[in-house]
């Protein structure tokens, strides 16, 4: 009779959560398969498809730099508050409150003739700080009175959502659509296309600097996860509350602090993707970035830089899912990628014994 | 005067109607956290419950069928979640998480070809005409609550007061509690800990997809993607808003009810603003969130001052032998 | 069919990953005894009882109860076989009432009636003596009580051969006389007792018979009226034991803690230290006695700052840090050795070397700005394992894999390297074992001759009695005594303990 056993790995490999992260994800696929084929779909056209149009045509890495830029922003922003198991899972409306400011940054508050650097750093600033306005209201709640942050932030994202609706069919709204007016030319992030006269190579490439700020985000994070007194009190925090209170740290200050920058991030993803995609307020613009985030971060494993790739193969997963139908597929195989992740995490933090059992207590067990 | 009563009662009515689904849900998820599991994929479950509900009465003609197709929707979802937070110990949070995007993102791939359809088998409405003859308060205020209450609605009456009775009254209610708070105690006299897990997630499972399905097949009733609208987090936060009681949590799933139906029926009241300007009606639409937020914020000085706790082992996996043993 | 031996366990090997913990254990019960298991903290003795109690399976060996072959696949087929087991750390659900924790083991149909099951429980508290409320929900229950929960409920589940965790660790010495005399009791009316302990004289005043285990094996198996405290202590160490601590006298300076009518409540919101005033000098130990729940946690947490105070001033080297945050207490030299070092005391899945700079990061040399210099750490880390003998491949590994011991001395090198003015040490040595303990108790010892005021809380009248130069007796949040560390007036601090005044000032 063979029994399975776990036994905790007193270490683990460097490489062991790359393998089975990326076994993981297989897996999901498959199981993604599995699912298309029994709703009627060829799952190896619907892959192939998506494969082709999100890594494999001319425009393809200008078009997924441009769906993974508002993912790296706001998954480093949720990887923040992760590191601390604060689990802030409304950066979606973190990140619309944030696009939300910088359009009136761009709309009513600077004119129209702003130099262009003044303008887009205004939007910035206004941008982060709507983020984390937002952001720091769960977190205040936390750490004031021990609200639970994942339905505050969630909840407050439903909130965000119907405030935005208010401006873009109400007070914002142009020619009775739902959408504001452009911004002016000065509010646009620049993109590649932009220098198509003195390289033709980017001829309607709209990857634009918001993919820049992302990376820049990541290598400072990095450094201060690693380094700064800040990345340790955060890493001892989420360990262990107790005994960070214990070592005399500040645990309300840490979760309010982290929640600002957290959602400020968040936010910088909704003012770049207004600025650097829709150049305008509409309803719905974001297809749930903020919550394809949250797998981001996870399947990163939390680590800034492994988040760039990843945000990067995500951007692609969405790019390629908007050529197929139905449309619900990337959103399907997302979630089955974090459940197959999540289940794989158990490989690394136990190994497996097969057992088979002496004869004499082989007698009876159930 | 009979008119603004029979006004009053008709809203209130609609809200207790509105509220059953969330009455459901927050029962399963009630249930499941007595138990220890933390289930935060209640939406997800709620959507596969809503649809599979949808479908199974649409192609059978039998809309108590499709509340079984519902449920079982529902309960198969949570049974993912159990394996990986009872039997893999994975992280409670990220799983449930993962259950929302699974259960959004199978709907939404599978849920496209319903969308169109108005002509759903649905479940009955109980017309209780008897209900206006009552003296003095018939007309006025028994008519518009009950005279004419979907079917869903007295099983959520039913429901309050049976799992009240489970949980405290009976064997597998007392095994549900104690794997809860303490699961050593129950695994030293020989109660199958994860066994009684399982079993409770899947009745959660179960109830939350009853709560899809009576909104697809009853409430609603119809299929859109997105259908539940968040309601399966605001279930989660109730669960904290109750304290972990039944009667509470039916009394905090009928306000919300009451919340989130109110602004339909405030638009057509001819001197408030909303109904010359629908916009305006986004800010009514924003206060069952709003409230949600609010209630948690209540039940926390509550439970700070009484020490009104969770379940002791929630969200902790059991492993014989790491802890306590 | 009367077998003369209840319990017998032959040829029993037990392995964990990385360790035997019993190997080829022999281990034979005679009816109607009291039989104890003797063994210091992780000699295997509840590795053993655990597989009599069908929780583990073991690798090897065969287990008869009554002359009969038994297979335990859960401990549902070993209550059926009469066997109870009296955990160390109680089995109860502290949010249930005593009857709903009695019945959950029995077979009592699908309905519960409160009614019913009350008058049930209050038949079987009457029929075995020990009264009890059957509708008290357990966390309303002293220590004592809940462990007569405890053994009523293994004998409603109908237990004729009773294992006992470590009984007498929680309780005062008068309730230990009184729970013997219960145990006697039921030896006579038929059933048999196993006793587990570490406490060498306790077991030679109950047992009948006593095995010694000693790193996972039998080192003797001897009747107690044929041995010695001294003969055991060997058998059970494997070399010859010191039961007197050297120290020299105390040489106490200046008060260093003060507290003066300090109030403070429980979690629960209910008073836990009611005006309490007590001062530690430095350069002495002053012992907390008391049974534990009467406030010697939330002494500990007021003091170093993580619990408010409700009234009262504490004061630390002339200093008033109550209701500061906790740094106003470390700022103020206070080293904090918790009861819970997996879940206060470190943070289990980072690393040593993370666990140890925990109270040094935000100074120099290990800080510098916003940075933390890592190699910094990592030195004054490798330093620290060494100069307190942590055993351990590397600083890297988590620190949840270190025993007990070795998470403790991480703890001390953590706590003691800042050289603090005062450190408040709770239940320091609970589940090490003797080598660790006397570590621990070398550092207390010489911290304190280098001028430290220490506070410790224990609930081990021995090691207060070894350690300190004076002690304090607790009940219900205040101080009701204080006496020297004397042994022969051990009787008195029981007394205390339980609630009785103090007759004549010490």
């Amino acid at each position: 009779m063979i029994r399975f056993r776990l036994e905790r790995r007193e270490t683990t490999s460097r490489w062991l959560p790359i393998f089975t992260t990326i076994g993981a994800v297989l897996v999901a696929l498959l199981m993604g398969a599995i699912l298309l084929a029994y709703g009627g779909l060829n799952p190896m056209v619907a892959y192939g498809q998506m494969f082709k149009v999100g890594f494999a045509e001319s425009y393809s890495v200008s078009d997924t730099l441009v769906k993974s830029t508002p993912l790296l922003l706001a998954g480093l922003g949720v990887s923040i508050a992760f590191r601390m198991r604060l689990w802030n899972i409304g950066a979606e409306g973190q990140l619309l409150m944030g696009a939300w400011a910088a359009t009136g940054v761009a709309l009513f508050i600077l004119p129209e003739t702003t130099p262009r650097f003044i303008m887009l750093a205004a939007m910035s600033i206004a941008g982060f700080a709507a983020g984390a306005f937002w952001g720091v209201i769960p977190g205040w709640l936390k750490a004031k009175m021990g609200v639970n942050e994942i339905i505050s932030s969630l909840m407050l994202t439903y909130v965000a959502t119907f405030f935005i609706n208010y401006f873009v069919f109400g007070p914002w709204a142009v020619g009775g659509f739902p959408l504001t007016k452009k911004f002016p030319r000065n509010a646009w992030f620049p993109r590649l296309l932009d220098w198509a006269d003195a390289i033709p190579f980017f001829r309607g490439m709209t990857a634009h600097i918001g993919f820049f700020y992302g990376v820049v985000a990541a290598i400072l994070l990095y450094i201060l996860f690693k380094h700064s007194k800040w990345g340790y009190e955060l890493k001892v925090i989420g360990d262990n509350p107790e005994a960070a209170r214990y070592a005399g740290m500040n645990i309300s200050r840490t979760v309010i602090l982290t929640m600002v920058i957290s959602g400020g991030l968040a936010g910088l993803a909704g003012m770049s993707e207004v600025a650097g995609v829709v150049h305008r307020l509409q309803e719905n613009f974001s297809p749930g970035y903020g919550f394809t985030a949250i797998i981001v971060a996870w399947l990163a494993r939390l680590n800034p830089l492994a988040m760039i790739i990843v945000a990067y193969l995500f951007g692609g997963l969405l790019v390629g899912g908007d050529a197929i139908q139905p449309a619900g597929i990337p959103l399907m195989i997302q979630g089955m990628i974090m459940f197959c992740v999540i289940s794989a995490e158990l490989f690394t933090k136990y190994r497996i014994r097969i057992k088979r059992n002496a004869p004499l207590t082989e007698v009876s067990h159930g | 005067m009979d008119e603004t009563l029979i006004f009053i009662f008709t809203i209130i009515g609609a809200g207790l109607r509105t509220g059953t689904p969330l009455l459901f849900a927050t029962s399963g998820a009630l249930i499941n956290e007595r138990a220890g599991v933390l289930n935060l994929g209640v939406e997800g479950m709620m959507l596969v419950g809503a649809l599979g509900g949808f479908a199974i009465s649409y192609a059978t003609g039998n809309p108590w069928l499709g509340v079984a197709g519902g449920m079982l929707a529902g309960g198969i979802l949570s049974i993912l979640h159990g394996f990986v937070s009872i039997s893999l110990r994975g992280d409670q949070v990220v799983s449930g998480l993962a259950l929302v995007f699974m259960g959004r993102g199978i709907t939404s791939v599978f849920g496209s070809r319903y969308v169109e359809i108005r002509d759903v088998p649905r479940l009955p409405t109980i017309e209780l005409p008897f209900m206006k003859s009552i003296p003095v308060i018939g007309e006025s205020i028994l008519d518009p609550l009950f005279g004419s209450q979907n079917i869903v609605f007295y099983i959520g009456l039913l429901t309050v007061p049976a799992v009240w009775f489970l949980i405290n009254r009976t064997r597998p209610g007392l095994y549900m509690r104690a794997v809860g708070d303490y699961p050593a105690a129950a695994d030293s006299v020989g109660i199958n800990v994860l066994g009684q897990r399982y079993l409770w997630v899947f009745v959660g499972g179960l109830f939350a997809g009853l709560a899809g399905a009576s909104l697809s097949l009853a409430i609603t009733p119809l299929w859109i993607e997105d259908l539940t609208a968040g309601q399966g987090w605001i279930a989660v936060g109730l669960v904290i808003f109750a304290s972990w009681n039944p009667w509470r949590a039916a009394l905090g799933a009928y306000i919300f009810g009451a919340l989130r139906r109110m602004p339909l029926d405030l638009q057509a009241v001819a001197w408030l603003p909303f109904a010359s300007n629908p916009i305006l009606g986004v800010w009514l639409d924003m206060i069952p969130y709003l409230f949600t937020i609010l209630a948690l914020v209540i039940s926390s000085r509550e439970a700070t001052r009484q020490r009104l706790g969770a379940p002791l082992a929630l969200g902790q996996p059991y492993v014989r032998g790491e802890r306590g043993l | 069919m009367t077998a003369e031996y209840a319990v017998q366990m032959r040829g029993i090997t037990k392995r964990f990953p990385g360790v035997v913990a019993n190997d080829n254990v022999s281990f034979e019960v005679k009816r109607g005894e009291i039989h104890a298991l003797l063994g210091e903290n992780g000699a295997g003795k509840s590795t053993l009882m655990n597989m009599l109690g069908g929780l583990y399976r073991p690798d090897q060996g065969e287990i008869t109860i009554n002359g009969e072959a038994v297979y335990f696949s859960s401990p549902r087929d070993a209550i059926k076989k009469g066997i109870g087991m009296v955990h160390q750390h109680f089995m109860l659900v502290p949010t249930q009432t005593v009857a709903e924790n009695m019945v959950i083991g029995a077979s009592t149909g699908f309905w519960l009636s409160p009614k019913k099951l009350y008058a049930d429980i209050a038949a079987v508290s009457e029929r075995y003596n020990l009264p009890i409320a059957p509708d008290a929900k357990i966390w309303q229950l002293s220590v004592g009580e809940q462990q007569r929960v405890e053994i009523l409920k293994t004998l409603y589940l109908g237990a004729k051969i009773l294992i006992m965790d470590e009984p007498t660790a929680v309780l005062t010495p008068q309730e230990v006389e009184k729970m013997f005399v219960t145990l006697r009791e039921m030896t006579k009316n038929g059933h048999t007792i196993i006793f587990i302990s570490h406490k060498l004289d306790e077991v030679l005043s109950i047992a009948d018979r006593i095995t010694v285990l000693q790193k996972g094996k039998v080192s003797a198996n001897v009747a107690a009226k044929d041995v010695n405290k001294a003969e055991l202590a060997k058998l059970m160490v494997g070399r010859e034991v010191l039961f007197r601590i050297d120290k020299e006298a105390a040489k106490p300076k200046d008060d260093v803690l003060v507290l003066k009518n300090v109030s403070a409540n429980n979690d629960r919101g209910l008073p836990a230290l009611r005006s309490l005033s007590l001062n530690v000098r430095a350069g002495e130990i002053v012992g907390i006695a008391g049974v534990s729940g009467n406030g010697q946690h939330e002494l500990a947490e007021t003091l170093t700052g993580l619990r408010h105070v409700t009234d009262g001033v504490i004061e630390i080297n002339n200093t008033g840090i109550q209701n500061q945050p906790p740094l106003a207490a470390i700022d103020q030299k206070v080293a904090h050795i918790p009861a819970d070092r997996n879940g206060m005391g470190s943070a289990p899945t980072l690393s040593l070397s993370d666990n140890l700079i925990m109270k040094s990061y935000r100074a120099a040399p290990v800080r510098k700005g916003w940075r933390l210099l890592n190699a910094v750490a990592r030195n004054t880390s490798e330093d620290l394992i060494k100069q307190y003998n942590v055993a351990t491949p590397s600083i890297d590994v988590e620190a949840r894999l270190l025993s007990g011991g070795n998470l403790q001395k991480l703890i001390l090198a953590r706590e003691i390297s800042a050289e603090p003015t005062s450190i408040v040490a709770v239940t320091p040595t609970r589940g090490l074992d003797v080598g660790a303990t006397e570590a621990v108790h070398q550092r207390l010892i010489s911290e304190r001759d280098r001028g430290a005021a220490v506070l410790l809380i224990s609930e081990d009248l021995d090691e207060l009695l070894s350690l300190s130069d004076r002690i304090l007796v607790m009940y219900e949040g205040q101080i009701v005594g204080e006496l020297p560390p004397d042994e022969d007036r051990i009787d008195e601090i029981g007394l205390l303990m339980a609630g009785g005044v103090q007759e004549a000032q010490a």
